[in-house]
């Protein structure tokens, strides 16, 4: 396969998980700012939200208030935010669009149709759309796109590629929205268990689509520990890092297996399911949740870079 | 469509159909076929015009048609000129018979911007310069065709004939059980043998065929992609494509693969900065040095631009009798060459007659069309003339024939060209249906795209 090609479709892959992203945090953010802001004392729920992402310097730059209706601007509308969910929706269609005849006419109709749709929210009156409007069209946008590239791609190294960068994608994401969020999962900060707290945790559980599951999963009191384990550690739940970084795992290996050559990109994936399968919640938080995180994230950058070196660049012989 | 009152008998399927159908469902499969291509992604760009890259060309449901026999004697025609065209370009590559015999004045090929002195000596695989022949052709009469122009560089549209059948037929199946059509789906399964079948001497075992492509930015990208997927072959950029040893390599995620058949799809400038322009980024730095050393073949070859020069067109028929000795089949419209003195009299002379062209010119721009232009764009033209007389061809205007045609009030008659596309390789072959476009606007000869104009789908019925 072309390396571009490879690139193109992992980008596709890459860019609706993040527009997906998006709009999961934006529910987390929105439906934080429902809750009466008692006692003054604590940050602007938005400012953590875009921190994590990155972009909050550049937003208070454009649009000095951080309110709602800018946030959400700022993060689905607006072009000059490389990450917001139209930007994304452009990119993975223009991608998309460069490698046609690597896609089935269903994944490329989804990922078409979604452009048009996204061109024709800008020309609808702002009032009219409500934020869950959007957030719930980006979900089932990104699940038509990933389903029609399930159902119906080839499973060749084109596949592999689109899920290698779909899992990687998806790691970063779990990550990052774990993060806007690691001080109000310390243990022992003292309005753990307020009423307050269970909220948030619940809206976070809930963005990731995992409130119920996590009931099934756990029962009972919901507690830091239960949700770190949950949307790190657990196998069982499909955003947790483990089952993204396994994801990526299992077609890097396929792609290694298919070429006959194993590289950097496979031994650096493999320590990191090593690592994850082998820690307990606890050793998570003796390294401080924000420096696991954190040091995660930039892993996962890593073995990105590992990939495009291996891969996409076309000059390992 | 009528000969004098009488509906012509191709067109006898359609008229109950057409007279048939209901004005509401008309709108509805307008709107149902405009909604298919741009689902599918047919668009492109009108260069200069800015704007969204990404506009359809109007599709017009009613189908242009050929009889058998009118197709039998095209097709005859068409092939004779492919083959003319491209012994034309191994003769004025090679030795220059044509010229010494004074058949064709030799500054016209030597000096022409088109000819490309970096080929001379070379005879591509199978003798091929020009691979797919697009041949420019419009209908004055019952039995009369003239070709506008040829194009062997490299034709674009094909894919609006696929698609165009493919869309017709989605639409309207009854009309393809009541005709009998002929197919016109084998064209990219041609196209890909014909391209495999000009392999390089030092291809071994089953020739690599790719397509090279300036980017998704360029405006018949979708043509690219759909002839890529059609074909199976690779759609590459020059980026993904090196030179390294005697051979030209594609970057895959394996490492390099070789790559022997290049179907390009921009300009020979472009091809290699180290040969061409030096400023090109599209094009694969050495790509020439295998070429030359048959490492690679490259469809079309690089100056094969010389050939359908619109001032070497004239000689076309000359080509014909001189190479293959035998009388054109298809005529040529008289041209009269504003370089000469007596033609370029003539020419300022008769302005609100004729048409006027610019010699590389392409798309519809920079002509004038005489009797439909009022006496200050004739005035301002005949200056730009008198100021570069080398630069313009002239020709009469042509009593175009005319197809009917969904317009506004209901069926009109519309004036139409007709492009089919030869390939030329170990065979030349030539799939029964072209690309019909059509001028939209009332009375206007321009068919160009880029100048309002739409497209058909072209039937030629079977025997």
């Amino acid at each position: 396969m072309l390396s571009r090609t490879a690139e193109n479709l992992y980008w596709v892959a890459r860019y609706i998980e993040r527009a997906e992203t998006n709009a999961r945090l934006l529910e987390v953010g929105a439906r934080n700012a429902l809750i009466p802001n008692t006692g003054g004392g604590y940050r602007n729920d938005w400012e953590s939200v875009l921190l994590s992402f990155g972009s909050l310097f550049a937003i208070t730059e454009k649009y000095g208030d951080m309110v709602q209706r800018n946030v959400e601007t700022w993060m689905f509308f607006d072009h000059d935010n490389p990450n917001s969910v139209t930007s994304c929706i452009e990119k993975a269609r223009e991608n998309g669009r460069i490698v046609r005849t690597a896609l089935t006419t269903q994944v490329w109709d989804a990922l078409n149709i979604a452009y048009q749709e996204v061109q024709g929210f800008a020309r609808v009156e702002r009032s009219r759309l409500s934020l869950s409007d959007l957030t719930d069209w980006t979900l089932r946008t990104s699940a038509l796109i990933r389903g029609s590239a399930l159902n119906t791609q080839l499973r060749n190294e084109g596949h592999d590629f689109t899920n290698i960068g779909h899992y990687l994608e998806r790691a970063d994401s779990t990550a990052r929205m774990l993060d806007t969020k690691y001080f109000t999962l310390l243990p022992q900060i003292s309005y753990v268990g307020s009423g307050l707290d269970n909220y948030q945790w619940r809206t976070l559980l809930r963005a990731m689509s995992s409130n119920r599951a996590f009931n099934w999963a756990y029962g009972g009191e919901i507690s830091p520990n239960k949700i770190v384990d949950f949307l790190v550690l657990n196998r069982a739940c499909p955003r947790s890092l483990l089952s993204a970084v396994e994801g990526a795992n299992e077609h890097l290996d396929r792609l290694a297996r298919a070429y006959g050559r194993s590289g950097p990109a496979q031994t650096r994936v493999r320590t990191m399911v090593g690592e994850l399968a082998e820690i307990q919640v606890h050793d998570i938080f003796d390294e401080g949740l924000h420096e696991f995180l954190s040091r995660f994230i930039g892993e996962i950058a890593t073995l990105g870079f590992d990939v495009k070196a291996m891969y996409l660049s076309g000059d390992v012989r | 469509m009528f000969d004098g009152k009488e509906v012509r008998i191709p067109y006898r399927g359609l008229l109950d159909w057409s007279r048939n159908m209901p004005e509401e469902l008309r709108s509805l499969k307008q709107s149902e076929a405009e909604a298919l291509f741009r689902r599918i992604g047919i668009t492109f760009a009108v260069y200069g015009e800015g704007g969204s890259p990404d506009r359809l060309i109007p599709f017009d449901m009613f189908p242009r048609v050929f009889a058998a026999d009118e197709w039998a004697k095209l097709e005859r025609g068409i092939k004779q000129r492919a083959k003319a065209l491209n012994a034309f370009l191994v003769d004025v590559y090679g030795r220059g018979e044509i010229v010494k015999a004074g058949r064709i004045p030799g500054r016209l090929v030597y000096r022409n911007e088109a000819y490309e002195t970096a080929v001379c000596g070379i005879i591509p695989p199978k003798g091929v310069y020009s691979h797919i022949v697009g041949i420019d052709l419009v209908r004055t009469g019952p039995d009369e065709f003239f070709v506008l122009e040829d194009n062997c560089r490299t034709p674009s549209g094909v894919s609006y004939m696929l698609e165009n059948r493919e869309i017709m037929m989605r639409m309207f199946p009854a009309l393809f059980q009541e005709n009998r059509i002929a197919p016109v789906e084998s064209y990219p399964a041609l196209l890909r043998r014909t391209l495999a079948s000009v392999a390089p001497a030092k291809c071994d075992g089953n020739p690599r065929v790719v397509i090279l492509t300036p980017g998704h930015f360029n405006s018949a990208y979708y043509e690219h992609t759909f002839l890529a997927d059609m074909m199976g072959v690779e759609l590459v950029e020059g980026a993904d494509l090196f030179v390294e040893g005697d051979f030209c390599w594609m970057r895959t995620t394996e490492g390099p693969k070789k790559v022997d058949v290049i179907y390009r799809r921009i300009d020979d400038a472009f091809l290699d900065p180290l040969c061409f322009r030096p400023d090109s980024m599209l094009g694969i730095p050495g790509l020439m040095n295998v070429y030359r050393s048959g490492g690679v073949s490259i469809c079309s070859a690089p100056g094969a631009g010389v050939a359908d020069d619109k001032a070497i067109y004239t000689y076309v028929p000359e080509m014909i009798r001189f190479y293959l000795g035998e009388a054109p089949i298809l005529k040529n419209v008289p041209t009269w060459q504003c370089a000469k003195p007596e033609d370029c009299r003539y020419v300022l002379e008769n302005l609100a007659d004729l048409v006027v062209k610019e010699v590389h010119g392409s798309g519809g721009y920079g002509m004038l069309v005489g009797p439909r232009s009022d006496k200050a764009t004739i005035e301002l033209f005949a200056q730009k003339i008198r100021a570069k007389p080398w630069n313009y061809i002239a020709q009469p205007t042509l009593a175009l024939s005319t197809c009917p045609t969904f317009v506004e009030e209901g069926i009109a008659p519309r004036h139409v060209d007709l492009r089919p596309y030869c390939l030329v390789g170990e065979n030349i072959e030539l799939v029964p249906g072209g690309l019909t476009r059509v001028a939209l606007t009332k009375d206007s000869l321009v068919v160009n795209s880029s100048q309002g104009g739409g497209v058909k789908d072209t039937w030629v019925m079977a025997e």
